[in-house]
């Protein structure tokens, strides 16, 4: 089991601030997020978009954003989970918490942050009757083992890079595969597209106009489906694999299940520690809720302060806590290597 | 202007739309489920709406950015449109449009 000070869930531009602040306290800081990379919303979903209400920048992009309060964080050496789900949290003997991933990953800390935004990046699920019982089994929103797919009547489904990367590279051991997407044209990089339209040309994969309406086999196990072309028309079609690629989504997952105070899906907490109900664990950014709040990124940096000192009393009891500025105290301007 | 949204259990709510505003923003001002998750950046697809045909041909064309980001729409509809990418003009007055599945 993992030891630090902190245990943070979600690694987005909250989540990294408060390992910023938390390290001007001395208390070091791992994060979990289902993402790869850090960022959260910010480099998911609007990497390029521009930002103009972060104080002092007058336009920075989601990923210009992210890039800094990672160059900002640097001296403190947070440690990063990246690609894994925070999915359990559980009180130790000791008093401190346990946060766990679905990785196998367990970290123990006195204090845990909840800095998840809206909850996890997940793909999103096609609204077709009856999908979920043949998911894991004949229906994979990522390929995660290629031989699963030998030999198999593949269907993907989707118009972006995922949709077509996939296209490409399972076409070679697909026992035959269908792309459908609801228009002619792809979001996807160009040679990608190209690609695929020279594996149609050669008669290795086929793609059609069309879009899933219907699965039917058994057991989990697909069989068939129906899709509907460009006029509406509804055909069989025979495969046993269906990958649909849609993006993703956020849900809030597992921290729905960690036993804290809920309130619409978001947790209610105090406005001078940002701790909810439960001693320990405290909530920043877009999850938490109190009276009066924004769902703005500046809003999540001014809690993510007051959570440092409250989680500072907890980590070191001990300890008194003095208030410094980085502008005039040697040993913050140490910690932070600028001296 | 009013804006007349169907849910997706299929009740019809008739809501005040305010010029310049996007018609995402009216509905999730009026409490209606849409989740437009990225807050109105084009960039998640989550505000997708069909629009009544008779007013689809009204709206401005979608620009290529939001045609690309339609894919990532379940259940797309030949008058799809992200609803972030709509804004209320008077013109627009009485469009319907019906929020798409999750």
């Amino acid at each position: 089991m993992i030891e630090t000070d902190v245990a943070i869930v979600g690694a987005g531009p909250v989540a990294l601030f408060a390992v910023f602040e938390l390290g001007l306290l001395d208390l070091k800081a791992q994060l979990v997020d289902i993402l790869d990379r850090p960022g959260g919303q910010c480099t998911e979903l609007y990497p390029e978009k521009p930002i103009y209400d972060i104080p002092g920048l007058p336009v920075v992009t989601g990923q210009e954003l992210t890039d800094r309060l990672m160059e900002q964080i640097k001296p403190f050496g947070a440690k990063f989970h990246l690609s894994q789900m925070a999915s359990g949290l559980a009180r130790l003997p000791d008093g401190r918490w346990k946060l766990s991933t679905d990785a196998g990953a367990e970290i123990a800390a006195p204090v845990v942050v909840i800095a998840a935004g809206a909850g996890s990046f997940v793909p999103k699920r096609p609204p077709i009757a009856g999908i979920e019982a043949y998911e894991g089994k004949s229906v994979h929103y990522a390929v995660r083992k290629m031989e699963a797919f030998r030999d198999k009547n593949i269907l993907i489904a989707g118009g972006g890079d995922s949709a077509l990367d996939w296209t490409i590279n399972l076409a070679p051991i697909a026992k035959s595969l269908t792309l459908v997407h609801h228009r002619d044209g792809f979001r996807a990089a160009q040679h990608s597209v190209n690609k695929m339209r020279e594996l149609e040309a050669e008669g290795k994969i086929r793609f059609q106009v069309a879009s899933v309406k219907a699965l039917h086999g058994a057991d989990g196990r697909l069989e068939r489906v129906t899709l509907a072309g460009a006029d509406k028309k509804e055909y069989s079609h025979d495969c046993d694999m269906f990958l649909p690629f849609f993006g993703l989504t956020i849900k809030l997952g597992p921290i729905a299940e960690f036993g804290l105070q809920l309130h619409e899906n978001l947790i209610p907490v105090d406005t001078a520690k940002f701790e909810s109900t439960t001693s320990g664990i405290f909530a920043i950014g877009d999850i938490n809720t109190y009276p009066g709040k924004l769902k703005l990124i500046l809003c999540g940096f001014h809690e993510a302060a007051l959570m440092a000192q409250a989680a500072f009393h907890i980590c070191r009891p001990n300890e008194k806590l003095r208030f410094q500025y980085t502008t005039s105290s040697s040993s913050l301007q140490k910690k932070l290597g600028v001296t | 202007m009013k804006i007349i949204a169907t849910d997706r259990e299929g009740k019809e709510h008739t809501i005040e739309g305010r010029d310049g505003w996007t018609v995402m923003e009216i509905l999730r001002d009026a409490g209606l489920p849409i989740s437009a998750e990225c807050g109105g950046a084009c960039a998640c697809a989550t505000c997708h709406v069909y629009v009544a045909p008779e007013w689809y041909e009204k709206l401005t064309a979608p620009s290529d950015v939001e045609i690309d980001m339609l894919d990532l729409a379940l259940a797309v509809e030949p008058t799809s449109r992200l609803s972030c990418q709509i804004v209320c003009r008077p013109e627009l007055d009485g469009i319907k449009v019906t929020i798409a599945p999750e």
